[in-house]
């Protein structure tokens, strides 16, 4: 059997005193879409952040392809292939479109710089339009999608993403469902941080479920869709 | 009013300008990527002052000549040397306490300010040191009592300062090294994310800080000739007061607040009373903060939610 992509395990991670997770514990195999489902605050965003060592677990590992990388310094994870389309979408807010997107670059070097923002352009063609606009100006929805063409710009082989639906607009909100789907299409494993379970399960070949920062539920899509604590709390119970 | 004043203080103001310009660039670049203010810079330039002396010392002693040469040669060795300073800084009195109360590191930096002040004084002594005037010759305009006249080595000054800023703008503004910088300076924890080494940027900042005030040291000693080891202090104060009006954390408007100030306090001098030049300078600095804090090119900070 071969190792995961990506591994976490027994993990505790700790805010000063207060500890965001408890053995956490969790796998993503290759070609995959999992998906972490939980309430405000029950440490999902930690545990992206846990990844990237920052902060770094106290207790457990990280593993990558077989490697430990739970000590690896944060700005050489980018380097190993993982990219994060983080929480609130982190756009360079005063640099215009055209330069976040070669900021993704800087795991892989410039070479396919040229041809990977021309496939961004096609998969997102607003930003095509707004190439030389502030990237602070654009919606919601466009810093979203420029957060994900900044991701795939360094051809990552997991892409984790933090609540890309957070605070968009339904419309929006299904046209990234459906480029996250051909993402992992085009070959890309995806780790998916939701409130929204609805889309994320639907999405998902498996998911988790975590309330105050441990698992307490695991399964696949479908599974955990039909599951009534599930539906309970997350789906509205209907 | 005579014109041949208004000129003659233009030119010096500008002369005077671009050097608060290059000194300021220090200031406001190390604000804008880790939002502190380096209270040790003064005291770079101080050193630089040295630096250069001591190098064109013992340029002099291996016997080179030509005047061209040997200030090539003093500007390199006194930006590197002052860089390593600059380097140096960053390493102890900034990354130890990165994380910690906004407080620590200030107060450290101020305890390198002393430090350097206080070894100069020791090591050098606390006499006020020269080196020969190397760049003779004045460019005069008009005749008789009425003349404007611009040194060679006021010329020089401007030439230089703006093939700094020049540089300085292309190397922020159109290269890879310069967009991770800005990267790090809007949001340091996402260009980490990115694999942009963010500790090595941050020491980038305290380099290039550290070459610009060895740049105007070196011009400033080159035109005035003496120095002593508390120089670094007014005139970074007034470099300070130089990015404040132009906007902290802006480079354009350290240049441009440079040049305000300097064009400011020499029509001051000129026009109204020498003595006062540097209340009234503080008293431009005053007037910034209470008027307009974000300065002329700054954006008010924005909480980010």
């Amino acid at each position: 059997m071969t190792a995961p992509l990506l591994e976490v395990r027994g993990v505790d991670t700790y805010y000063g005193p207060v500890q965001a997770l408890r053995q956490v514990s969790l796998h993503v195999d290759r070609g995959e879409i999992v998906t972490l489902i939980g309430a405000n605050g029950a440490g999902k965003t930690t545990l992206l952040m846990t990844v990237f060592g920052s902060p770094r677990a106290t207790v457990g590992e990280v593993y990558y392809r077989g490697e430990d990388i739970t000590r690896v310094p944060t700005h050489q994870i980018a380097t190993r292939g993982i990219a994060q389309v983080p929480e609130g979408r982190h756009i360079f807010p005063a640099m215009t479109v055209e330069e976040n997107i070669v900021m993704g670059t800087i795991p892989i070097g410039q070479a396919h710089l040229d041809a990977d923002r021309q496939a961004m352009f096609e998969l997102f063609p607003r930003l095509k339009e707004r190439r030389n606009q502030r990237a602070g100006t654009l919606s919601g929805g466009e810093q979203q999608m420029l957060a994900i063409a900044r991701a795939l710009m360094g051809r990552p082989e997991l892409i984790l993403l933090d609540e890309p639906s957070l605070g968009l607009a339904p419309l929006i909100v299904k046209r990234i469902f459906e480029v996250l789907k051909e993402v992992a299409q085009s070959g890309k494993t995806i780790f998916l941080v939701e409130q929204n379970a609805n889309h994320a399960l639907r999405l998902a070949d498996r998911g988790y479920v975590m309330v105050n920062g441990e698992i307490r539920l695991e399964g696949s899509g479908a599974e955990l869709l039909s599951n009534p604590e599930v539906r309970e709390a997350y789906l509205g119970g209907h | 009013m005579d014109w041949h004043i208004l000129g003659q203080q233009i030119i010096n103001g500008l002369t005077l300008g671009s050097i608060y310009g290059l000194i300021a660039i220090g200031y406001t670049m190390v604000y804008g990527i880790i939002g502190m203010i380096n209270f040790a810079h003064g005291d770079v330039y101080m050193v630089s002052a040295y630096l250069m002396a001591i190098t064109l010392a013992v340029i002099h002693f291996f016997g080179i000549d030509s005047v061209f040469f040997a200030l090539l040669l003093t500007l390199a060795v006194t930006m590197a040397l002052t860089g390593l300073y600059g380097w140096s800084i960053e390493r102890v009195a900034y990354r130890p306490l990165r994380g910690s109360t906004r407080l620590a590191p200030l107060i450290s930096a101020i305890g390198i300010s002393l430090l350097l002040q206080n070894y100069v004084q020791i090591s050098q002594g606390a006499r006020v040191q020269g080196i020969p005037t190397l760049i003779e010759g004045t460019i005069r305009f008009g005749s008789g009592e009425d003349f404007v006249q611009i040194k060679y080595v006021q010329v020089l000054i401007l030439v230089a300062s703006l093939a700094c800023m020049a540089g300085l703008s292309w190397l922020i503004g159109g290269t890879n090294l310069g967009r991770q910088c800005r990267a790090v300076q809007q949001d340091r924890k996402m260009a980490a994310i990115l694999g942009v080494n963010t500790d090595r940027i941050i020491s980038l900042v305290f380099v290039i800080g550290a070459v610009m005030a060895a740049v105007a040291g070196v011009l400033v000693t080159l035109n005035y000739g003496s120095f002593d080891f508390y120089v670094g202090f007014v005139t970074g104060i007034k470099a300070f007061t130089a990015a404040v009006l132009g906007g902290i954390g802006s480079l354009p408007g350290a240049m441009l607040g440079g040049l305000i100030l300097g064009l400011l306090e020499s029509l001051f001098s000129g026009f109204v009373n020498t003595d006062y030049k540097d209340v009234f300078s503080f008293a431009v600095l005053v007037g910034v903060l209470i008027f307009k804090p974000s300065g002329l090119l700054g954006r008010p900070e924005v909480e980010k939610v």
